[in-house]
């Protein structure tokens, strides 16, 4: 059974972030009443020609650059196509046999080893419409409709669900540090095709089935997995494949069968012939590699170079582009350690973010304020509840504008380090605790902590918890 | 006004009755409701729709002119465009029954600048069916007549165009070419043609047939009102990638007469100087030859062997680009929808049988069947192999001479309902026209006499890529030749009209 060898291979297509459609003026913004995001040209009324954005040429060849690509000097469009009520043409507008990109490469990490990706190819093409299913009848909403995609389509290099999942995390990293797409998987921006077939060692490969549309990583992975499994299974019970186009149900969590594939598809493919040759210079392609910024893994090598931080740390901190920026703005005003800022951003930050709801980009504060935050806390200045409190003041509006240094003053959460004050505080909690006492000196010492703990109960979290500790320590003889 | 009056206006030529406005002497009103009578009149079957706000556009261009806010020289005068430009608010039905009662909602560039120009749009004139055609008999509001023969066809696609332009219901029309749609009912109905090279007018708003060899041109009763027409609408359409920055020079300053056709260099393609040519037209073509050297042209007999397939590259080109662009009438969004159906296929299936006429079906059937992958590279590819190396033909032919001389069309009219053994007979009839649209050239067919039937003759003169002003001053040339060797100044017996 497990002699079997996975082949996976994923075309991913990824909404670009453009402000206007790929060939007419209107929005790409997200939503909006049905059909008010249209004109003639995106749907295609007879005789509306199309106009080539060339933000979309140039968002390609940026995702083609940063995934490794070579850039092909000359291109064009091609006409695919096919009858859907989405499809106001008939015809898609996409790229058949020169993409604007080719041959390129993305390098993923599973279980710690490094393993290069394949990428086949990146071509620019425009997205559908959307179906609305009413009781009534259908409705079709074209707002979406010509919104400019690029479809990003791998090498049959990956052989694992977890491969897979890796594959989409980091391409998905690699598309949101240089801003070509949003990424919002739950709005369908970024989608991938799964191929999967299994063969043993040494025989030619089995037979393929590709599963369409998935809108998650997570749900990649489970498809993938699940495929995997039921060509196994069809196999040792001595059935055969057969190739065929899959949806995965990821509430069920199984596959159905949309439709079997007798034949190769026939899309009737001829080049475009409104649309003029796409030449790119190399000089355009300089220019736009010079916009490239720092993608994820350089960004890791030099967090744990620069800063002595984990793998861990620098995997987390480079997750989002938007948090990443926020660490280096930060650590290039900060006294104390790196490891501060980075610590603020992986616990409070990110737990606030997740409790609010909100996107990394929708911090509501700058380095600055973080490094004035990380600075209070490594002089000893506030304690860590403390400095948990400021963190969350600053993501409520009533405190916006202001820095951790007055809400700190404002909000009275200074740290005490007075020792005659503490002293009299550790005395009261040993005096009110004869059990516990009891128990430090019979040897339990870790029941000191219970004490640290009721007497920062009683400064109402603003004594320094390292003295208490300490002049406990002495009060208590040990 | 008495009648005799009323034709005398009506024959006039564009910049005849440009000239009467100027002087007051007319008013666009007065033009505009003496088209509008005409085309009630008519039988010919040129219009397919009037438009209803012509007189308002009339008494707005005539407000203009007493107040000396003429938009142009043309302004306030009335013409009509073929059925598949598309005008805001206006029916636009490519005389097609999927089409029959669909109101665009934006205007074709071309239809624009007229409208800039204060030109007054009378209607939308009757064409084959999408264009698919070449005798304007492939309409879903019947056929147009031949207004030189009511028994005859008007040519096509831009028959409707030809007709209204040779009755005298259009100072001028605007047809599009794709295969000699401009150039071969001009021919057949005796009036001026003009195909512009690739990219010179924009093709934005005009419903596509096929999209890399369209092109927008106007019809005329002269030359030097096809130039006048073309100035225009040429130029840059930000809204059309294939049109050309180039800038549009000054195409009436070159027009001479004879006089422009001393030392041009001519040659005359012996490919379609054949049998397959009617034997009165190659008579009127030699005739011509003579007359040009008489003028002081050099002429040649050339060759340009690569013709032999523009022909067929014709027909696979356009037919899979047509395909391609009928596509979207499903039904779905707007135009035409079957009564019943089963679901979105069988809608679909319905929709697209039912709305299409023959010819339209056969070129979709056609398109399709070249571009299916089995079949690409031995149709598709090929025949733009071959469209590439009809290109060379005329770039080397265009070292040698200035322009090439040819008959517009192998024969002259035929008779409505003639029934051709099979289509590709019919096809066979654009011979002269399609390379034209292979090569993306400029080309004009002006009449040149008439056969023995007293049917007109129409000669084409072909330059290389944006050669208009060019083709224009020998067009002028050959127009003053025939107006005193047949007397005919604009294609009609009794030649120019004298105000």
């Amino acid at each position: 059974m497990s002699d079997y060898k996975a082949v996976i291979g994923l075309e991913v297509h990824a909404e670009l972030d453009t402000a206007s459609k790929i060939y007419c003026g209107c929005t790409t913004a997200f939503g909006g009443e049905e059909n008010t995001h249209v004109c003639p040209v995106c749907l295609g009324l007879p005789g509306a020609l199309p106009l080539l954005n060339e933000k979309v040429v140039e968002f390609c060849i940026k995702a083609g650059l940063a995934l490794n690509c070579k850039i092909n000097n000359y291109s064009r469009q091609d006409r695919k196509h096919y009858f859907y009520p989405d499809l106001p043409k008939s015809f898609q507008t996409s790229q058949l046999d020169l993409p604007i990109c080719y041959d390129g490469y993305l390098d993923i990490e599973v279980n710690g080893q490094t393993k290069r990706i394949g990428i086949t190819r990146i071509h620019i093409e425009e997205d559908a419409g959307k179906l609305i299913h009413g009781l009534t009848g259908t409705r079709v909403d074209y707002n979406r409709g010509a919104t400019g995609l690029i479809e990003i389509v791998s090498e049959p290099d990956l052989s694992s669900p977890e491969e897979v999942y890796a594959y989409m995390e980091t391409l998905r990293q690699v598309l949101l540090y240089t801003g070509v797409s949003n990424c919002k998987m739950e709005e369908g921006s970024l989608r991938c095709d799964v191929n999967v077939s299994i063969h043993k060692e040494g025989e030619p490969f089995g037979v393929r089935t590709e599963m369409k549309n998935i809108n998650s990583l997570s749900a990649a992975k489970a498809a993938t997995a699940y495929e995997i499994k039921r060509q196994k299974q069809v196999l040792e019970e001595g059935g055969s494949l057969f190739q065929a186009t899959l949806r995965w149900d990821d509430a069920k969590g199984i596959n159905y069968v949309m439709r079997v594939k007798e034949h190769a598809d026939e899309y009737y493919y001829f080049p475009e012939p409104d649309i003029m040759p796409i030449v790119i210079s190399p000089e355009k392609v300089e220019a736009i590699r010079a916009t490239l910024p720092e993608l994820p893994k350089a960004r890791q090598q030099r967090y744990k170079e620069q800063y002595g931080l984990s793998d861990y740390d620098a995997n987390i901190l480079t997750v989002s582009k938007a948090l990443s920026d926020l660490f280096d703005q930060a650590v290039a005003e900060c006294q104390g350690p790196a490891k501060a800022c980075a610590n603020f951003i992986m616990g409070d930050i990110t737990r606030l973010l997740n409790e609010e709801a909100l996107q990394p980009e929708e911090v509501p504060f700058g380095g600055k304020e973080l490094a004035e935050l990380a600075n209070l806390a490594s002089q000893g200045a506030i304690s860590s509840s403390a400095a948990s409190k400021v963190v969350e003041m600053l993501f409520q509006p009533e405190f916006a504008g202001k820095g951790p240094k007055a809400i700190v003053e404002e909000q009275n959460l200074g740290q005490v380090s007075d020792q005659g004050a503490i002293k009299a505080m550790c005395q009261q909690v040993i005096d009110a605790n004869p059990k516990i006492v009891e128990d430090y000196r019979g040897g339990k010492k870790q029941a000191i902590s219970a004490l640290v703990g009721q007497v920062m109960k009683a400064s109402k979290g603003k004594a320094n918890p390292a003295m208490a500790n300490q002049l406990l320590e002495e009060l208590l003889g040990s | 006004m008495d009648n005799m009056q009323k034709q005398e206006l009506a024959s006039l030529t564009l910049t005849q009755a440009a000239g009467l406005l100027a002087k007051g002497e007319a008013s666009s009103s007065e033009l505009t409701k003496l088209m509008l009578d005409r085309i009630a009149a008519s039988n010919n079957n040129a219009y397919i729709t009037v438009n209803a706000e012509a007189m308002a556009a009339a008494e707005a261009a005539d407000a203009r002119r007493r107040e000396g806010g003429s938009l142009s020289p043309v302004d306030g005068l009335p013409m009509a465009l073929k059925d598949n430009f598309c005008v805001r608010g206006m029916k636009t039905t490519c005389a097609s029954r999927m089409l029959e009662n669909f109101v665009p909602p934006y205007t074709a560039t071309v239809a624009e600048k007229l409208a800039d120009a204060g030109t007054v749009l009378l209607g939308k004139v009757n064409m084959d069916e999408f264009a698919a055609g070449n005798a304007t008999d492939t309409s879903y509001f019947g056929p147009t007549k031949n207004p030189r023969d009511p028994k005859r066809v008007a040519g096509g696609s831009s028959g409707g165009s030809a007709a209204a332009v040779a009755e005298d219901t259009a100072y001028f029309t605007m047809g599009s070419d794709t295969g000699g749609s401009v150039r071969q009912p001009a021919a057949f109905c005796g009036v001026v043609g003009l195909k512009p090279t690739y990219g010179r007018v924009s093709r934005y708003g005009v419903v596509a047939f096929a999209s890399s060899l369209d092109q927008v041109g106007p019809l005329n009763k002269t030359v030097e009102d096809c130039a006048l027409t073309l100035s225009l609408i040429a130029g840059r359409d930000p809204r059309d990638a294939s049109s050309l920055p180039n800038p549009v020079p000054d195409y009436l300053a070159g027009l001479k007469g004879a006089e422009g056709l001393k030392g041009l260099r001519v040659g005359v393609p012996k490919e379609y100087m054949g049998p397959g040519i009617q034997a009165e037209i190659r008579e009127n073509v030699k005739k011509l030859i003579a007359d040009l050297q008489t003028a002081g042209a050099i002429v040649e007999e050339c060759s340009l062997p690569q013709l032999e397939y523009a022909l067929s590259a014709y027909y696979v080109i356009s037919s899979a680009e047509f395909s391609s662009n009928l596509g979207r009438f499903d039904g779905v969004k707007y135009g035409y929808r079957a009564k019943s159906y089963d679901g979105y296929d069988d809608m679909l299936r319905r929709t697209r049988s039912e709305a299409f006429g023959d010819e339209v079906k056969r070129r979709i059937l056609l398109g399709t069947y070249t571009l299916s992958a089995g079949y690409f590279d031995a149709y598709y590819l090929r025949a733009q192999k071959a469209r590439t190396l009809i290109m060379e033909d005329f770039r080397r032919a265009f070292s040698q001479y200035d322009i090439l001389l040819t008959p517009t069309t192998p024969v002259t009219a035929w008779p409505l309902g003639t029934a051709f053994e099979d289509p590709s007979k019919v096809y066979a009839m654009d011979l002269c026209t399609v390379s034209v649209n292979v090569a993306g050239l400029p080309a004009i067919s002006l009449p040149w006499g008439t056969d023995r039937e007293g049917m007109p003759v129409g000669v084409q003169l072909i330059g290389p890529t944006l050669s208009e002003d060019r083709i224009l001053q020998a067009a002028h040339g050959v127009e003053a030749l025939s107006l005193h060797n047949y007397g005919e100044g604009r294609g009609q017996k009794g030649g120019g009209v004298h105000v």
